[in-house]
């Protein structure tokens, strides 16, 4: 409709999976509705684009690696989670209905040409380095996040 | 209209849930040419407030919809 392409920006904050699923299916939707579409992981919401390896260099890093271990597909949600059991019963009940899997969510994303930004700060103090995350995803900034959001119809704090 | 047009493209999408029905849209338009029309079936029943807002974001026409039963069948033809 418009002549110039529509811009959507995420900052996923979140590393549960309820709200990792949220970012993936308005991403994707975003992409396959004709936007630009980048999506900038912070904090905890890297977790949504690590490999799954132990990360972490000092003690503390490794602590965290630790405790953050398995990626995408360890991701429990923010409710109900019972130290894994939960995240055991939202898979199965979403595979039941026919419900896309995170993962192959976050792959549709990419496919629709989804742009990956991790946030370089949160990196440094979690002890994560490119190699840990997914193919792809560039390190960036709050100021490249800032220049895409303002140039962007709809941004979304997830 | 859409039983005189032969479709270029025949889409199942049954059983696939919200966001994958819009996704799969999106990209097989790009394979069909301009003015082609898509057929497809789809048992989401999101689709049918769906569709309607990709078509009119991405300004694709959506031809026709109907309903039969839990089944709902939608003609989409590229524009652009």
């Amino acid at each position: 409709m418009s002549e110039e392409p529509q811009k959507s920006v995420f900052l996923v904050m979140s590393g549960d999976f309820d709200h990792a699923f949220a970012a993936f299916t308005m991403a994707s939707t975003a992409a396959a509705m004709g936007a630009e579409v980048t999506m900038f992981f912070t904090f905890w919401g890297l977790k949504a684009i690590q490999k799954g390896n132990l990360t972490g260099k000092r003690f503390f890093g490794r602590m965290v690696g630790v405790m953050n271990r398995g990626g995408i597909d360890r991701i429990g949600p923010s409710k109900f989670n019972f130290g894994g059991i939960g995240r055991w019963m939202f898979k199965k009940m979403m595979k039941d209905e026919g419900v896309v899997s995170l993962p192959e969510l976050r792959q549709t994303c990419i496919d629709l040409g989804v742009k990956f930004l991790a946030c370089n700060t949160s990196m440094d103090v979690m002890q994560i380095t490119l190699d840990d995350l997914i193919p792809g995803v560039e390190a960036a900034g709050a100021a490249t996040v800032m220049a895409e959001a303002q140039q962007a119809q709809s941004q979304w704090f997830i | 209209m859409s039983e005189n047009v032969t479709p270029a493209l025949v889409l199942d999408l049954k059983g696939l849930l919200c966001p994958m029905p819009v996704v799969k849209i999106a990209g097989a338009i790009k394979k069909v040419d301009v003015g082609a029309v898509i057929e497809a079936t789809a048992t989401d029943p999101g689709v049918m407030a769906d569709i309607p807002a990709w078509a009119k974001s991405t300004g694709h026409e959506l031809v026709k919809m109907e309903r039969e039963g839990k089944v709902i069948t939608f003609w989409v033809k590229r524009l652009k």
